[in-house]
């Protein structure tokens, strides 16, 4: 079932990629024929079958809770695009209201 | 004797440890051969130069005061997805095109604990995204052995590099056959370690349950000599496996007499070039002439390994490339006071086109209403492919097929059909999808391109997969041709 145009401009929304009109058309046609070729899963029985998250049997890893240095914070700004004083700068999150 | 940057990274190291040449000559040689060949090849991102002549300093002093290990002094590239403190890291991409990491991937601290070479940073796909290098955000590879085909992807910078005698060997990534199929495409070794062998800390992460690092170098010794170095256990990484590391060197020598090879059929079928088939059909000749038993066996859920993928990978890079927002680091669009805004362009002018769609596929995939069509579904098969590797395993030691489906195609050739360019890594991709090692090797040409044969092994059977590969090697002759540039 090919993609339509919605759903295209959906999923780009869900994951906050904005898209030229021509990548919409673009990707209208090739996640299209992508997906198509997904549909010969179907054919597989897997009832019963438990899904594989990790290919090789390991469990949950623990470790002592033991104090230890953390990165530098000049470090971690260190590729901040926009910076003030020891913080990120971004853009404003909440709007204003009634001023 | 051929030129000192001809050698292979074992020659090198023999020659520094009888003192007959120094790590200062092996780094000007390799530096003077990047010089003359990188305009056509494009094989690195950045070069390093000044690092190369002062870590070339530190071997030979070293060397000098008799430490040392194989790798001491050698020089080599890394893939642009594993983090170099104070040394760019781009991923190919535009959206880190001037990150610098702070901190090393516990694999470039393992390299420089042996006091090796950085010669620079390999070219590469986009967010290791690609069969062909095409994506890389800044230029693309080109095969050495043709310089109008591709050199394969994603570690295409690495394979090529390590073909036109660039650097010594170079580390790459795979998670569907990025290190492998390059490899074969330009005639040269390339190992995907069993997945949890070698610490994924610091390597830029694309699909997590499926990427590996590992070695490309221009011999099996090779390659066993840098696992050696790089495998082992790394508690920054939760998914690295606690278990001693044997010495895949030592492991060469043991002899495969008696060993018992698969051949099965479903990589031999459809899809695969004629040229290919016959080439593979004289490496198994070769292969029986070593006294190694071959039986057909079958892997029937092998043709829904690509979808099954082509749904995990996007999925899991959809949220890996979630952390590109713009704020923290990498490329940030600002012309605009609203957030959402800067997020979407950040992303949209930060990320290239096969990025973009496997995004967009993998969000899809997992959103509302399709996760149990597309990911749970594949997740399920992904048990049954693992299943038969498993059952098959119980019979024979490891499995052998071709690493590519073809040669290595025209540059331009499928950049415009994506399900044509995701064929090209059919022969790889099942082997991540359970997590086992798989190793490409030379193994003769067609249409005057070279030919991979691929070993594929049960987990941590990485000695048994050395050992195939050292013997069929040292039978034929094909490590030993160059590419003619």
């Amino acid at each position: 079932m090919p993609l339509s145009r919605d759903e295209v401009i959906h999923i780009a929304t869900l994951c906050r990629l904005g898209l030229s009109e021509e990548d919409i058309e673009v990707f209208q046609e090739q996640l299209s024929n992508i997906l198509e070729q997904f549909e010969v899963l179907q054919e597989v029985d897997t009832e019963d079958v438990e899904p594989t998250g990790h290919s090789v049997a390991l469990h949950s890893v623990m470790r002592d809770d033991e104090p230890r240095p953390s990165s530098d914070k000049e470090d971690v700004l260190a590729n901040a695009p926009r910076r003030e004083g020891d913080s990120f700068r971004v853009k404003a999150v909440l709007e204003e209201h009634g001023a | 004797m051929p030129e000192l940057w001809g050698l292979t990274a074992h020659e090198a190291g023999d020659l520094l440890r009888r003192r007959e040449t120094s790590s200062h000559e092996l780094t000007e040689a390799s530096l003077a051969r990047i010089g003359a060949v990188e305009p056509h090849i494009k094989a690195y991102t950045t070069v390093t130069d000044e690092v190369a002549r002062k870590h070339a300093r530190e071997a030979d002093e070293a060397i000098a005061r008799g430490e040392g290990s194989p790798l001491t002094g050698v020089p080599m590239q890394i893939k642009d997805l594993i983090c170099t403190k104070g040394i760019r890291t781009t991923c190919g991409s535009r959206m880190l095109e001037s990150f610098v990491p702070t901190y090393d991937a516990t694999v470039t601290t393992r390299l420089y604990d042996q006091r090796i070479v950085l010669l620079g940073k390999g070219n590469m796909d986009e967010f290791a995204m690609g069969s062909s290098t095409e994506n890389s955000a800044f230029f693309p590879v080109h095969n050495p052995w043709d310089l109008e085909r591709v050199p394969g992807g994603s570690s295409g910078g690495g394979a090529a590099a390590v073909a036109a005698r660039e650097c010594f060997y170079a580390l790459g990534s795979d998670t569907g056959g990025s290190i492998r199929q390059p490899a074969a495409l330009c005639g040269v070794v390339g190992l995907k370690p069993t997945y949890g062998l070698v610490s994924r800390y610091g390597l830029v992460a694309f699909a997590s349950s499926l990427d590996q690092i590992g070695p490309i170098t221009r011999d099996v010794t090779d390659a066993a000599l840098v696992l050696n170095c790089i495998a082992g256990h790394d508690p920054l990484d939760s998914t690295s496996i606690p278990r001693p590391v044997p010495d895949y060197a030592r492991a060469l020598q043991e002899g495969v007499k008696g060993l018992r090879l698969g051949i099965p059929a479903e990589y031999y079928g459809e899809g695969i070039d004629a040229g290919v088939k016959e080439v593979l059909e004289e490496a198994a000749k070769v292969l029986e002439g070593l006294g190694i038993h071959l039986e057909e066996v079958s892997l029937p859920s092998t043709r829904y390994a690509l979808a099954c993928y082509y749904i995990i990978a996007p999925s899991e890079c959809s949220a890996n490339l979630a952390r590109y927002d713009g704020v923290k680091y990498g490329f940030s669009y600002q012309d605009t006071d609203d957030m959402w805004e800067a997020m979407e362009k950040t992303r949209q002018y930060g990320f290239g086109p096969e990025v973009k769609r496997r995004i967009m596929l993998g969000t899809y995939a997992l959103s509302a209403g399709y996760y149990d069509a597309y990911y749970l579904k594949a997740q399920k098969v992904r048990t049954l492919i693992r299943q038969e590797f498993d059952e098959v395993f119980q019979r024979v030691d490891a499995l052998v097929t071709p690493t590519s489906p073809s040669v290595a195609f025209r540059l331009g050739e499928k950049t415009a059909d994506p399900v044509q360019m995701y064929l090209s890594d059919i022969c790889t991709i099942p082997v991540n999808m359970a997590g086992l090692p798989g190793i490409s090797l030379p193994c003769g040409f067609s249409e005057g391109m070279p030919v991979g044969m691929q070993l594929i092994g049960p987990h941590l059977s990485e000695e048994t997969l050395l050992r195939v590969a050292y013997a069929y090697e040292q039978a034929t002759p094909w490590h030993t041709k160059w590419p003619p540039l």
